[in-house]
């Protein structure tokens, strides 16, 4: 479970080491944003979730059934789109509306 | 590195659920009281709501009352619980439910306009954002002032009361020494004590969050304050490899827990939290294994429900689910359970307190994961645990008159204490490497605490010989940590997290040789005392002295407990 960041869309706003609850995003000294301690990411997407140029991809961990698939995430108003990018190149969109409650 | 001394009215250690709640209390009251949140990472997405949760599992239905919540928890917990805790608490869920709708937390009505329960204790939400509102609320209060990034390490005493803490920035080398009228701490539980279910690459994807290490805990052991119940530890069951949560599954579409040969196996255990979690254990050492929540077969409509109930709360299940390109109703959903934490608002491990949520120590008081006696607290319990001792912070401070600007005085021990610690803080910055990594000692700790306190690896067993082996060997990695090698303050921090964790780790040893039965099945699974004993039925609390923890044991009673 972790996230990769990549630098090349990094903007170097710093929201993403702001916010992670276990301090473990630094700015490196090419000011971009770089996760010192990938096996230490709790998996809470929080990172994801701030980024605003969606610079930070979230994928699940080999030895917890990752197979090449990873996820970002967008919002516009009320609607937040999760988009998960597989390994064969095919991509799926869940859309969730921030003013719906979870039926279960 | 640079001191900042503060001074404030009151300090919040930890702005999580219930920290930011006890700071939105304490601001709202008339009387100009100074408020400071000292917060290890932001409140915006700190502690366990960060990826949000998916339901307020803790909630008065209609036609229920607080006292049938008491009773259930009760119940679950085989009656080691402080029934004056449970019933205030119950009281609030409701008040402080209503606040969260107000403050925009989306809750699902019925046709009458009425919260629509899940079962009989919960309401559904969506909850993924639970925590930045929260958290903007915290920051509209102009009275309150927020620390982000200020990780605390120890309490400040004088003359037998606290009167402040000490800790440090986790990334720009400033010691902050805070003086206070008050001290509020709410740190939450501790996770990473146990070697975790995935123990390489994915060693945090854990239930509770790796970074709530048991801060609150430690503070207060080493300053002398009572803890009670460490010994009900809390196993959570959940989803293989991910570890989210299964309550959704298993309440929202019915799913029961079912063997390799699709028996369904709850009956034959009991559903208590714990016997569910030992079912489990059990089917898997009669190799009945691997256990699952029964899917199967559940309706397409389902099918996209779960998916979007788990992206607002816990999205690496969603993610695995579609990585494996078989949604639940094609595939049931292994089922595991975790390594044990140490979590009051699960179970009833924490601090002794007093009804209105003060501590042994006069000037501290608890809330939320990391106070005792009161277990099934959740969100909306630690939101109203934080409100209670916001309440009675107001009142004592008011009664002793005290003053602002009054902190600093008198207070030579306090801050010859706050030299002593920021001695401490430099010793593992400016000392020369040893052979012993950060790492080194975490994994020590884990394998220790997994082959000899009842971790995954032991079926969750243990006996006596195993736990004085366990403190032994705790106790030399202690020794190792003291000499551990700090580069920079990001180091320091996890050399922080780790000393928290193995002093919490002895606490809980004592505990657990103290309760000389098996009461809870897997919480606390003593292989030498294997059944129940009515001799037990009682508190076990402990308290360091002199550098040895003292066992205390204390009766249950209804009503009011003085402490
Ligand atoms: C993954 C997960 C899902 C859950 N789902 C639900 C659910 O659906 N429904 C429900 O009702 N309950 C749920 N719970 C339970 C509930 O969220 C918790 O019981 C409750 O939020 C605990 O509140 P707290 O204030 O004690 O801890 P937290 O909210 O974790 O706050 C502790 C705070 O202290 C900070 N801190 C820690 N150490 C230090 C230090 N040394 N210095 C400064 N700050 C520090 C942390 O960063 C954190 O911000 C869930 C819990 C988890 C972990
Ligand atoms: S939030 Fe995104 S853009 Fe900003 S620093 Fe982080 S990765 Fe870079
Ligand atoms: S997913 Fe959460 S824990 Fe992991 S790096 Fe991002 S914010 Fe930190």
């Amino acid at each position: 479970m972790s996230i990769r960041i990549n630098k090349e869309k990094c903007v170097a706003c710093g929201k993403c080491r702001e916010v992670c609850p276990g301090n473990l995003i630094k700015i490196g000294v090419d000011k971009k944003a770089q996760i010192r301690h990938p096996k230490e990411c709790w998996g809470c997407t929080s990172c994801v979730k701030e980024c605003s140029v969606n610079a930070i991809e979230f994928f699940l961990g080999a030895d917890i059934g990752g197979a090449g698939s990873w996820m970002l995430t967008k919002e516009e108003g009320d609607i937040r789109h999760w988009i998960i990018h597989k390994s064969d190149g095919s991509v799926k969109t869940i859309q969730i509306n921030k003013k719906n409650s979870n039926q279960y | 590195m640079r001191t900042e001394k503060i001074e404030t009215d009151v300090l919040i250690i930890g702005g999580g659920t219930a920290g930011c709640y006890a700071a939105l209390t304490l601001a709202s009251e008339a009387g100009g009281k100074r408020i400071l949140i000292a917060e290890k990472a932001n409140i915006r997405r700190s502690g366990c709501l960060a990826a949000g949760v998916n339901a307020l599992n803790a909630y008065i239905i209609k036609g229920r009352t607080p006292q049938d919540y008491v009773e259930y928890a009760k119940k679950d917990a085989e009656n080691i619980v402080r029934e004056d805790l449970l019933l205030t608490m119950s009281e609030g869920l409701n008040r402080v439910t209503a606040r969260l709708e107000e403050l925009g937390l989306v809750i699902l009505k019925n046709e009458n306009g009425e919260y629509a329960a899940r079962g009989n204790r919960n309401i559904k939400i969506n909850g993924e954002n639970i925590k930045p509102l929260l958290a903007d609320a915290v920051r509209k209060c102009d009275n309150v002032q927020i620390l982000n990034h200020v990780n605390m390490t120890d309490l400040l005493l004088a003359d037998g009361r606290v009167c402040g803490a000490v800790g440090f920035h986790v990334d720009d080398s400033t010691v902050y020494e805070i003086h206070a009228g008050a001290v509020l701490c709410a740190t939450g539980g501790a996770a990473g004590l146990y070697r975790p279910n995935n123990p390489g690459f994915s060693r945090h994807k854990m239930w509770y969050p790796p970074f709530n290490t048991g801060a609150g805990y430690a503070m207060g052991i080493q300053a002398g304050a009572e803890m009670t119940t460490f010994e009900m530890r809390f196993i959570a069951l959940r989803c293989k490899d991910t570890i989210a949560p299964t309550g959704t599954i298993a309440q929202g579409v019915g799913a029961k827990q079912v063997n390799v040969f699709g028996q369904n196996y709850e009956k034959n255990y009991g559903i208590t939290t714990s016997q569910r979690v030992y079912g489990t254990v059990e089917e898997n050492r009669a190799g009945r294994g691997p256990c699952y929540l029964h899917t199967e077969g559940i309706t397409g409509e389902q099918d996209k429900e779960l998916l979007k109930a788990y992206l607002n709360m816990a999205p690496s299940q969603t993610l695995k689910w579609i990585e494996e390109e078989k949604n639940p109703s094609q595939k049931d959903v292994e089922i595991e359970g975790t390594e044990p934490y140490i979590v009051g608002g699960h179970t009833a491990s924490g601090y002794w307190i007093d009804r209105e949520r003060r501590t042994t120590l006069p000037g501290l008081y608890a809330a939320g994961d990391v106070a005792g006696g009161c277990p099934q607290k959740y969100v909306t319990g630690a939101l109203v645990e934080g409100e209670l001792a916001a309440k009675a912070i107001q009142k004592d401070l008011k009664e002793s008159g005290a003053d602002q600007g009054r902190y600093f005085a008198g207070q030579t021990a306090g801050n010859q204490a706050a030299a002593a610690i920021r001695g401490i803080y430099s010793h593992h910055l400016k000392k020369e490497p040893g052979p012993y990594s950060i790492d080194q000692v975490e994994e020590a700790m884990q394998k220790v605490m997994d082959q000899y306190a009842g971790g995954i690896g032991s079926g969750y067993r243990y006996n006596e010989k195993q736990l004085d082996l366990a403190d032994e060997k705790i106790t030399l990695l202690q020794k190792l940590a003291m000499d551990l090698k700090a580069e920079d303050m990001d180091d320091l921090l996890h050399i922080y997290e780790i000393k928290e964790r193995l002093i919490v780790c002895r606490s809980l040893i004592a505990h657990l040789k103290a309760r000389k039965e098996t009461r809870w099945h897997s919480f606390g699974e003593h292989s030498d005392y294997p059944g129940k004993n009515k001799k037990y039925e009682k508190f076990v609390n402990s308290v360091l002295k002199d550098g040895r923890i003292q066992i205390i044991y204390r009766t249950l009673q209804k009503g009011d407990i003085e402490i």
